[in-house]
C-alpha cells in the first residue's frame, strides 16, 4: 500500500478537499463535493429498511489508491491479477466485450476499449479523466439525475465519490457488444464510492455491465456507488449489475435513469452478495413514449438482509414500465421488494406492471413485498402481482421420479424459478449464477 | 426363490412384484395387501372404481414420500426397493407417467430429460441420439421448447409423459391414465408408443377406465383394484365385462 495516498479515517472538509486535490479536479467539482458534504451533515439516516447503525461513518477510510493504474493485466500486483484472472476478466475482454474497466478500492486501475468502438466516437473513461478532459459533457449531467439532497447516501457519495466510469455514446451510434466495469474492494476498512455516468445521445444504444466482489473481512465496510443514466430521444441503454460483495459489505447504492421521448432504459440486477443491500434502480420516464424494464434477481442467504426494489416514475404520456422481481431466500435471510410505479397527472396512457415472486427455501426465511401504485390520472393501466411460495413436494417428487437426485431436482426448480431474469443476463454471468445457485437445500421443501 | 407351477415349470419371472403391500396416506390406510406381478415385455392393465387406490399404488411404487408403505415389499428385478428414494428407483428402471403431471415453471423439457438420461445410466437412453427421435415420434416439436407442462392441455400433458417414457426406456412403465382426455390422433401416437415400449422389453402397467385403450394395446393381464386390494385378475375379456356390466359384476 502506498502510504501517501491513504487518507485518515472519517469524513471532514479536509478529507474531501484532499480527495479533490489528489485527483487534480477543477474547481466546480470541488464546490460540488463541498456542497454535498454540507447537505450530508444535515440529512438523517434512511427512515425505512435495514438497521444501518453498525455502519460507523466516522471510522471509514474514504479514499485509498492502493494500486497504480496499468496498461496491461501483467503489470498488476500478483494478488489482484490472480483475482481478475479467476473472475475471467482478461478472457471476457478478449472475447465478449467492447470495453472493460477495472477498479480496485478508490481508483480505476485498468481500462481498455475496442478500437472500432473508439473510432465510432464512443467515450469510455475513468470518471476522473472525463471530469478533466470532457468537463462540459460531464458537468451537464453529473449529480443532476440524482442530486445530493435526494438522500443521505447520495449526499455522502457526492462528497467523496472516487473512480467509476463515464460513458458517452454519440448520436445514432449503436455499440453492439457490451462495455463492462468491474469493482473490487480490496483493502480492509476502505469504502468504495464509484460514480458511473452514462449519456446516450439520440438514437444511440449501449449495454453496460458491472460486476463486483471483495475479499471477506470481519469488519463491516461501506459501498455506496452511484449510477446516473441519461437516455436521450430514442436511445436504448441497458444496465446489468451482478453484485457479489462479500458478507461484510453494506451496499447502499443510488441508481437512476432519465428516459427522454421514445427512449428505453433496462435495468437487470442480480443481488447475491453483501451483508445489507439497499438498491432501488429507478427510471424517470420523462418524455412521451419512453419505456423501462426493470428485472431483479435476489438471492439472500444466511445472515443477509437484501432490501431491493424498482421504481418507475411516469412523467409523460404513453410511457410504459415493467418491474419484475424474483427472490430466493435461504436460511434466516431476509429479502424485501419495494416496487413503485408513480404516474403523474399529464402521463395519460401510461402502462405499468409490477410482478414479484419469492421462493422461500427455509422456514426461517423472511420476506416482504411492498408495492406502491400511485396514479394521478385515470387513463392508465396498472397491474400488480405478488406470490410467495416454497418448493412443492410434488414438483420435487416428479423430477426425482425421473432419476434426478434431490439436489439436482431442487437446483432445477430454483433455476427455473429465476429463469425469467436469468435469461436476460449475459451467458457468462448466467453460468456463474447457476453455479452460485447450487446450494444447500436443507429444509427447503414445503 | 422362483416359483414352480403344478407341472414343475418355472413361473415367468416378474420384473416388478409387490408382496402384501399396505400403504397409508396421511395416516389413512388406502391399500390393504396388494399382490401384483408385472412381466417383462408385457402389457398389464389396472382397473378399478374412482378412489379405489390405483394412483396410490402407482405413487407408492414410485416412492412418493407421502405414500407410506406400512407393510409388505416391492421387488424390482428381484431387488427390494420398498424403502428406496424415488430417484434410486428411477435409476433402476422404474418410470411413472403421472395422472396429473405437475407444471414446473422455468424448467425446459430438454434440460430435464438431459439430466434424467445422465442419471439413469442404465444404458438405454443415449440422449443426443434418442432425444430428437423421441421428439419426432411423439409429435413433441411444439411442446419441447416450452416450460415443463406449463399451460399444456390435458392431452398434451399425457403425450409429454409418454414421450419421457419412450425416451428413458424404463424396465417398468407405470402409466396412470395415459388415455384420459386424449383426442383420437394423440391417442394413436400414445398407443403406438406403449406398444413399442412393450416390444422393446418394458413391463407396462396401464391404469385406465376405458377398454378402448386396451383394444389398441392388448393387455396380457387385467387386474381389478377395489378398496385397496386386487379383487380380480384375468385376461382382456375382464376389461370388456367391466365395460358392459360395471365393477359390481366383477366384485367378489
Ligand atoms: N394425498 C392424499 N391425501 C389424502 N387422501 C388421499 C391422497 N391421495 C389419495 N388419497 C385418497 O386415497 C384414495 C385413493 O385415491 P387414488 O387417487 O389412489 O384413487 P384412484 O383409484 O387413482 O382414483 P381415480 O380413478 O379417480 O384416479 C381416495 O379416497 C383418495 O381421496
Ligand atoms: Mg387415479
Amino acid at each position: 500500500m502506498n502510504e501517501k495516498t491513504a487518507l485518515k479515517r472519517g469524513l471532514t472538509r479536509e478529507v474531501v478537499e484532499e480527495i479533490s486535490r489528489e485527483k487534480g479536479e477543477p474547481d466546480w467539482m470541488l464546490r460540488l463535493r463541498l456542497r454535498a458534504l454540507e447537505i450530508f451533515q444535515r440529512l438523517p439516516m434512511p427512515k425505512f429498511g435495514p438497521d444501518l447503525s453498525e455502519v460507523d461513518l466516522a471510522d471509514i477510510s474514504y479514499y485509498l489508491r492502493s494500486v497504480e493504474p496499468v496498461a496491461s493485466w501483467d503489470e498488476l500486483p500478483e494478488e489482484i491479477r490472480k483475482t481478475f484472472d479467476a473472475l475471467g476478466l482478461p478472457e471476457a475482454e478478449k472475447e465478449a466485450l467492447a470495453g472493460l474497466g477495472a477498479q480496485v478500492d478508490s481508483e480505476v486501475v485498468y481500462r481498455s476499449i475496442l478500437k472500432d468502438v473508439r473510432t465510432q466516437g464512443v467515450l469510455f473513461l475513468p470518471m476522473e479523466e472525463a471530469v478533466r478532459e470532457h468537463p462540459d459533457l460531464v458537468r451537464e449531467h453529473f449529480m443532476r439525475v440524482i442530486p445530493p439532497a435526494d438522500n443521505l447516501f447520495a449526499a455522502l457519495h457526492g462528497a467523496v465519490w472516487s473512480g467509476g466510469t463515464f460513458v458517452w455514446v454519440p448520436e445514432g451510434v449503436k455499440v453492439e457488444i457490451p462495455l463492462q466495469a468491474y469493482f473490487r474492494m480490496q483493502t480492509q476498512g476502505v469504502g468504495q464510492f464509484e460514480h458511473t455516468l452514462i449519456v446516450a445521445e439520440p438514437g444511440s444504444s449501449v449495454h453496460y455491465i458491472e460486476g463486483c466482489s471483495a475479499p471477506r473481512y470481519t469488519k463491516v465496510v461501506l459501498h455506496s456507488g452511484m449510477v446516473e443514466i441519461v437516455a436521450k430521444e430514442g436511445a436504448h441503454v441497458r444496465f446489468t449489475t451482478i453484485q457479489n460483495w462479500s458478507r461484510n459489505v453494506y451496499n447502499l447504492n443510488n441508481k437512476r435513469a432519465v428516459a427522454h421521448a421514445g427512449a428505453r432504459v433496462d435495468w437487470v440486477s442480480g443481488s447475491l452478495g453483501s451483508k445489507v443491500t439497499m438498491l432501488y434502480p429507478t427510471t424517470v420516464l420523462a418524455g412521451p413514449g419512453a419505456s423501462t424494464e426493470n428485472l431483479g434477481f435476489t438471492f439472500a442467504r444466511d445472515g443477509q438482509y437484501l432490501d431491493v426494489g424498482a421504481r418507475a416514475l411516469h412523467l409523460a404520456p404513453n410511457t410504459s414500465s415493467r418491474l419484475v422481481s424474483r427472490s430466493v431466500i435461504q436460511g434466516d435471510a431476509k429479502a424485501v421488494f419495494r416496487g413503485k410505479v408513480y404516474v403523474a397527472k399529464n402521463a395519460r396512457g401510461a402502462k405499468g406492471h409490477v410482478e414479484c415472486s419469492t421462493l422461500l427455501l427455509s422456514p426461517q426465511a423472511k420476506t416482504e413485498t411492498i408495492p406502491v401504485l400511485d396514479a394521478e390520472n385515470d387513463e392508465v393501466e396498472l397491474a400488480h402481482e405478488a406470490t410467495v411460495g416454497r418448493i412443492s413436494k410434488d414438483h420435487l417428487f416428479y423430477l426425482m421420479s425421473r432419476g434426478l437426485t434431490e439436489q439436482e431436482a431442487l437446483s432445477l426448480i430454483v433455476n427455473g424459478f429465476v429463469s425469467p431474469i436469468l435469461k436476460e443476463i449475459p451467458l457468462e454471468y448466467a453460468l456463474e449464477l447457476k453455479r452460485l445457485l447450487e446450494i444447500s437445500f436443507e429444509g427447503a421443501v414445503g | 426363490m422362483r416359483k414352480l407351477d403344478l407341472k414343475g415349470n418355472l413361473f415367468p419371472m416378474a420384473i416388478l412384484e409387490t408382496q402384501d403391500l399396505h400403504v397409508s396416506v396421511e395416516g389413512k390406510p388406502i391399500l390393504n395387501g396388494v399382490e401384483l406381478a408385472l412381466e417383462e415385455g408385457k402389457v398389464h392393465a389396472l382397473m378399478g372404481p374412482n378412489g379405489s387406490g390405483k394412483s396410490t399404488l402407482a405413487f407408492a411404487l414410485a416412492g412418493h414420500p407421502d405414500y407410506r408403505i406400512t407393510h409388505g415389499r416391492i421387488l424390482l428385478a428381484g431387488e427390494d426397493i420398498t424403502h428406496l428414494p424415488p430417484d434410486q428407483r428411477a435409476k433402476r428402471g422404474l418410470f411413472l407417467a403421472f395422472q396429473y403431471p405437475p407444471e414446473v415453471e422455468g424448467v425446459k423439457l430438454r434440460e430435464f430429460m438431459r439430466l434424467a438420461c445422465g442419471d439413469q445410466g442404465h444404458g438405454f437412453c443415449e440422449f443426443q441420439q434418442l432425444y430428437p427421435k423421441a421428439i419426432k415420434h411423439l409429435s413433441m416439436d411444439e411442446l419441447a421448447d416450452r416450460e415443463l407442462n406449463v399451460g399444456f392441455s390435458g392431452g398434451e400433458k399425457k403425450r409429454a409423459e409418454l414421450f419421457q417414457a419412450w425416451l428413458l426406456r424404463p424396465k417398468v412403465a407405470l402409466l396412470d391414465e395415459p388415455d384420459s382426455g386424449v383426442d383420437v390422433d394423440a391417442f394413436k401416437v400414445i398407443a403406438r408408443a406403449i406398444r413399442e415400449l412393450a416390444a422393446a422389453g418394458t413391463a407396462v402397467l396401464i391404469i385406465t377406465h376405458y377398454p378402448r385403450v386396451l383394444e389398441h394395446v392388448p393387455p396380457a393381464r387385467v387386474f381389478v383394484l377395489n378398496e385397496g386390494r386386487i379383487t380380480q385378475t384375468g385376461g382382456p375379456e375382464l376389461a370388456r365385462t367391466i365395460e358392459v356390466e360395471g365393477f359390481k359384476a366383477v366384485q367378489r
